[in-house]
């Protein structure tokens, strides 16, 4: 954004900008400032001043040589339905490579009153994705007066990640997961994405990034449908240990810095973020009982005739 | 076009020309409680707006053309979400806000040849009533900082000579809707109108709030809220002694009057 920022080019985006979309408003005024935007105009420059007649240039080719791998990335957030609305947590570490880059990053986010979003992937564009989702659900509540439906948020955030396709293909790779309180249907509802922006509706929990896999084998094994809000965050609060304990890159509860995963609840009162003492709670008691049982709840094995 | 206008001409007859469309309206009504700003306009629609939040400590109210003040509106929450989504949201500032308003309103006054029919008031609630800012933004471009209170459109003058009597620093949030409206039941033709909650819009920037600090006050709320200011204004003097009278009048003690209830 130069000197010509405040002056008649803006001013008319302003004016006469046709959208209650901040995205869209974005992309005409400043593109360059979106998220994956830099890593899309490098991987045109790269194209145009490597191999210039190389057809194969794109997506095998970049990807060999990304950056992507030593960027810091965010690993694993599972998120819940109960009976009343949705719980989204998330662990705390990001690596890049095989260091851990930070131990107290934040991945779960409040988007707006009845939504949150956590991420998994290149922590830089994704952070970058999140700042841009709540402003452009904000941008658009303020300017209509309305919130949009929780479809309608959903959606949105399918456009943006679609948006950083070139980038997903250069090894940049940011996925979303979304949750929110569907005011309409008085339920909890959680979507996932791929990168090609494909958005999945997931009942009745999900995880992603690197430890998903555990966490969610874990959440298959603890999860009924009759479960309290409480027991929920337990559940959430099982997975994610479960996830720290197989895969290098998820951090587990760290009690000795006091760093603990971050819990998001909405229910149709709003959003609510656990405070640190209260997600402690619940991680030290995990911790406690894996001291005892260190593989944790054992589910019951139905009985064997034989 | 033969005939030869002199700018002096041309100005002259834009500026009756807004002052006339501005004048034709009713006024509104922004003031300072202790507890933030208060904002206050007569509005029989629930739908289209004359207060709205614009940032995180910022609002916005408008008299005059509702299509012109509604589309500035939404360029001013634009130039805001932009100026915040580049770089801080603490960098996003009613000075900011209404200079750029300023350069808009002016530029199309002179270049234009019907200029704006608006006023619009841009005001940020700081973190002590000293630091908040109100802005007065007028059809051709001038920007005035205000203390206190402001009055807009319709008969502005008479609005801003009640309101004179009526306001003292740091008053409640009960006393200065008691004022607000005092200031504006004497306008119109003569007869003091009944404002009651369903012919008003009315609006606070909390000082008190984290993140975003506006709030409509709306339904039962302003209705208890008009109830008491009434009260108190029937109870108290015209002029309420400053630092005399500035607790809440005897009677309906129970209910938050400070506006910062969550």
């Amino acid at each position: 954004m130069g000197s010509g920022f405040f002056a008649g080019r803006f001013i008319a985006a302003c004016m006469d900008a046709g959208t209650s979309s901040f995205a869209d408003l974005v992309a005409a005024c400043a593109p360059e400032t979106l998220p994956g935007a830099g890593a899309a105009a490098a991987a045109q420059l790269g194209g145009a001043t490597g191999a210039s007649g190389a057809a194969a240039q794109g997506v095998s080719g970049a990807a060999g040589e990304s950056a992507g791998p030593y960027l810091p990335h965010g690993t694993t957030i599972v998120a819940a339905r109960f009976d009343g609305g949705v719980v989204m947590a998330g662990d705390r570490r990001s690596t890049a490579g095989n260091m851990i880059a930070q131990r107290d990053i934040e991945k779960v986010f409040r988007s707006d009153d009845f939504s949150c979003v956590g991420i998994a992937g290149v922590a830089g564009i994704g952070l970058e994705l999140v700042r841009l989702f709540q402003l452009e659900l904000e941008h658009y509540e303020k300017l209509e007066g309305r919130t949009l439906s929780l479809e309608g948020k959903a959606n949105r955030l399918s456009a943006f990640v679609r948006g950083n396709m070139s980038a997903a293909l250069q090894g940049l790779v940011v996925v979303p997961l979304f949750a929110g309180y569907d005011e309409d249907a008085g339920r909890g509802r959680i979507f996932s994405y791929d990168v090609a922006g494909g958005r999945y509706e997931e009942r009745p929990y999900h995880s992603i990034g690197s430890g998903s896999i555990f966490a969610k084998g874990s959440l298959k094994k603890l999860y009924t449908d009759s479960l309290s809000d409480r027991e929920v965050i337990m559940a959430c609060m099982q997975a994610l240990y479960d996830a720290a304990d197989d895969d290098s890159a998820t951090g587990g509860p760290d009690v000795a810095r006091q760093i603990y995963p971050v819990v998001a609840m909405i229910t149709a009162d709003g959003f609510r973020r656990l405070s640190d003492a209260e997600s402690g709670e619940y991680a030290r008691a995990v911790v406690e009982e894996r001291m005892r049982e260190p593989s944790g709840p054992v589910a019951p094995l139905p009985p064997v005739t034989s | 076009m033969p005939f030869y206008v002199s700018p002096e001409q041309a100005m002259k007859d834009k500026a009756d020309y807004a002052r006339k469309g501005i004048a034709r309206g009713r006024s509104g009504v922004v003031i300072q409680y202790d507890g933030g700003i208060l904002f206050v306009a007569p509005n029989p629609s629930s739908a289209l707006h004359k207060i709205s939040e614009i940032y995180d400590r910022i609002a916005f109210a408008a008299v005059g053309r509702y299509n012109e003040f509604e589309n500035l509106r939404k360029a001013g929450v634009r130039y805001a979400d932009y100026t915040g989504y580049q770089y801080d949201r603490s960098d996003v500032t009613a000075r900011g806000l209404a200079n750029w308003y300023a350069q808009i309103l002016g530029q199309f006054f002179t270049e234009s040849n019907k200029p704006f029919e608006v006023e619009l008031v841009v005001a940020e609630v700081g973190e002590s009533p000293i630091s908040d800012q109100i802005y007065r933004i007028t059809f051709d471009g001038s920007v005035a900082e205000e203390h206190g209170f402001v009055a807009m459109g319709g008969q502005a003058d008479q609005v801003a000579a009640v309101l004179k009597d009526h306001y003292a620093d740091d008053l409640p949030l009960v006393r200065a809707l008691g004022a607000a409206i005092a200031g504006l039941a004497g306008q119109g033709n003569g007869e003091g109108t009944e404002l009651g909650a369903s012919q008003l819009e009315v609006g606070i920037l909390a000082r008190d709030r984290v993140h975003r600090t506006f709030r409509r006050l709306t339904g039962a709320r302003l209705e208890v809220l008009l109830a008491e200011a009434a009260s108190a204004e029937g109870s108290g003097p015209a002029r309420p002694a400053p630092g005399a009278a500035d607790e809440p009048q005897p009677g309906e003690a129970a209910s938050p009057d400070d506006g910062v209830t969550p």
